[in-house]
């Protein structure tokens, strides 16, 4: 059943993993003792590991090849029933009213400790959707995110240290600017494609994140501004765990409102204009899109979302400094978008869940979590490469007879 | 004979110190076919690119005149959008579908430039939205149905034939309400049969009050269909006329065929 050849490969595997986890896993040096301990069963165990699992995903994909071929002629249209459930609104409703209602009892069910967690991974889901639009939409790579989450951050932080102003007005004064943010840099950017957009917007995030870092008469420098006042709800006085579930059904609802724009977004006009231009440009402009306005509005509505939670963090932080806005910050929302399905709502809500709440959960693993959390990365872009939930298309439906569907 | 629709003088585009194109002169008029030869590599594409606004051409004169209204407009340097805004629509050579996106959401992109609805409409589904779409949904069904793709709307265009692909792009064309048709190499890799389904779908269009250029190497297609036909040869215009002129002119028999043929 199994050739050769195949057993030759895994155990070339096998070999490669134990000489790369060799530093790791075999040398163990006590620097008080100066002893250099080297423990060569553990590269045993991840020889024997890494063969064994490198046989089981061939056996994998090879059934997956076979069965692939054996029904390519019977069942071409059969979707997965993920996209049959999204498609049907008697399922789609039921079951977004249960996780609604999950979302709201949650405070009441858990820990203010896993509220807040949930908090924290509802805000990725806000910002996996607002960058959404511009990578998974409109084709744009956008590695310096952050930066629009940072101006949204700051600008509620120093608002409110200066002027004293509250959480409410600052949210859409935050998302505005980070839009107007979006839009300047916009502007000389986005004749840039692929790659290139890709290095200056990156560039772009890192000077915001330098400006934030050494202007200190603007923004206090490293140490950062504390001290920002939490939304206030009608002037009432709020206890620390009450706070703690405000800003969480704050986020929920920040969360519906979100769902809600980009999905009308993305089967309106400006949609189908957003996903032709991540086609071919070309074709785009010669039929008549605006390539400028049109990248333009994705760029500009993707850092107006990054703005509001960036009100949001400072809001729910307390405290804003450049080091919650590095490279790995837009690394992590990028590939939140990328993990969960390009262009899928809920491909990315599941994405955010998954990346943000899995590090936290696999805390009981100590120091190998980030490992594991690596590892499952990689697993899954294996066995998944267009994401958990790939997008689906709106589909229109006609009468046979007559020329309308509407009239 | 009317007023050209579009009169090009004396155009001229180089790369670097290449002449692709050199002073080519051509007018159209309204509810012509016309055809566009030459051998390969004579310039007919680069000259498709100028008139579209891909590139700017190095010299030279682009002037559109709209048919009703009469307004005149100089393309040179306009943008490609701008340039099917007024009037101008064109299919690619090598096929560039939106490939996965629905065969309806192709032609629907095409209506684009002609609707208005933005961020607010969008997320606010006002009536006027609702109205807008509907009648881009409405009005690229017609025009797939015109084409014959009306049974594959919601179809990805990658997974058509062919020569449906190459139909989706004429129906993408004709969704952004052109008063003329650039057309490149429409029939190019086709059987036969589609061949034929394709001049009389040209002709169909055409009846309909489009005007038509077309860059063909079928020289049946050709033939059958054009008014007029000019001539390309190494960026020069080498002859116009009829196709019975064209056929026999001795130019055009040398630019094809060669030096030393007698023809």
């Amino acid at each position: 059943m199994f050739p050769v050849k195949e057993l030759k490969r895994s155990l070339f595997v096998s070999i490669w993993f134990a000489f790369l986890t060799f530093p790791i896993m075999v040398i163990k040096v006590d620097p008080i003792e100066r002893i250099v301990s080297w423990r060569w069963d553990n590269m045993i165990f991840v020889a024997i590991g890494s063969f064994v699992l490198s046989i089981l995903a061939k056996v994998y994909f090879v059934r997956k090849e076979r069965r692939a071929g054996s029904k390519k002629a019977q069942t071409v249209l059969t979707e997965p029933y993920v996209h049959r459930i999204l498609r049907e609104p008697r399922f789609l409703y039921p079951l977004s009213l249960a996780v609604l209602t999950f979302a709201i009892l949650f405070p009441h069910l858990f820990s203010a400790y896993q509220t807040n967690i949930m908090t924290t991974a509802l805000m990725y889901v806000v910002l996996g959707l607002g960058l959404n639009i511009v990578v998974g939409v409109a084709g744009l790579l956008d590695l310096g995110y952050v930066a629009f989450y940072a101006v949204g951050a700051y600008s509620y932080a120093l608002l409110n240290m200066h002027f004293g102003l509250s959480f409410w007005l600052a949210m859409p004064i935050g998302g505005l600017l980070a839009a107007f943010v979006g839009v300047l840099l916009g502007f000389p950017v986005l004749r840039l494609r692929g790659d290139y957009l890709a290095i200056v917007t990156l560039g772009f995030g890192e000077i915001i994140r330098l400006v934030l870092e050494n202007w200190n008469d603007f923004s206090q420098g490293p140490s950062g501004i504390a001290n920002i006042s939490r939304p206030g709800f009608f002037g009432i006085d709020m206890s620390f765990s009450a706070s703690i579930n405000y800003i969480y059904y704050l986020v929920v609802g920040l969360v519906v409102v979100t769902i809600f724009v980009v999905n009308r977004l993305q089967s309106s006009r400006l949609g189908r204009a957003w996903l032709a231009l991540r086609e071919d440009e070309i074709a785009c402009q010669a039929m008549g899109i605006d390539k400028t306005k049109t990248k333009l509005i994705a760029f500009s509505l993707g850092a107006f979302w990054a703005g509001l939670v960036g009100v949001i963090f400072a809001a729910k932080t307390t405290f804003v400094n450049p080091a919650s806005f590095t490279f790995l910050e837009s690394a992590i929302i990028l590939s939140i978008v990328v993990l969960g399905g390009m262009g899928s709502i809920v491909g990315v809500i599941l994405g955010a869940l998954t990346l943000i709440l899995l590090p936290e959960y696999l805390r009981a693993l100590s120091e190998y979590r980030m490992l594991a959390f690596g590892a499952i990365l990689v697993i899954m872009m294996i066995f998944r490469p267009e994401g958990l939930i790939s997008n689906v298309r709106r589909s229109y439906r006609f009468k046979k007879q007559t020329s309308s569907e509407s009239e | 004979m009317s007023e050209a629709i579009l009169n090009v003088s004396n155009l001229t585009m180089d790369f670097g110190g290449i002449r692709a194109l050199d002073s080519v002169d051509i007018e159209i008029h309204r509810g012509e076919i016309v055809a566009l030869i030459g051998p390969n590599g004579a310039g007919k594409t680069t000259f498709f690119n100028c008139l579209t606004g891909i590139y700017t051409p190095s010299a030279g004169e682009i002037q559109l005149r709209h048919p009703e209204t009469g307004k005149k407009s100089r393309l040179n340097g306009m943008k490609p959008n701008k340039i099917t805004e007024k009037g101008m629509a064109r299919t690619f050579q090598n096929i560039r579908l939106f490939a996965n996106m629905s065969v309806l959401e192709n032609v629907m992109i095409g209506r684009h430039c002609r609707s208005h609805a933005l961020i607010f409409g969008a997320i606010f589904r006002n009536p006027a939205t609702r109205k807008e779409e509907r009648e881009i949904v409405d009005i690229s069904y017609q025009i797939l149905k015109k084409v014959g793709l009306h049974k594959q709307v919601n179809e990805q265009a990658k997974n058509l034939s062919y020569g449906a692909q190459r139909r989706l792009e004429i129906a993408r064309a004709l969704a952004t309400d052109p008063f003329l048709l650039l057309l490149d190499e429409p029939a190019a890799g086709m059987n036969p049969q589609e061949t034929e389904a394709l001049i009389n779908l040209i002709r169909l269009i055409c009846s309909e009050g489009h005007s038509i250029l077309l860059i063909e190497h079928d020289m049946k297609l050709v033939m059958s269909l054009s008014d007029r036909i000019f001539v390309m040869d190494y960026g020069k215009k080498i002859a116009q006329g009829t196709p019975e002129e064209v056929r026999s002119n001795p130019a055009v028999i040398k630019a094809y065929l060669g030096e030393d043929v007698d023809a």
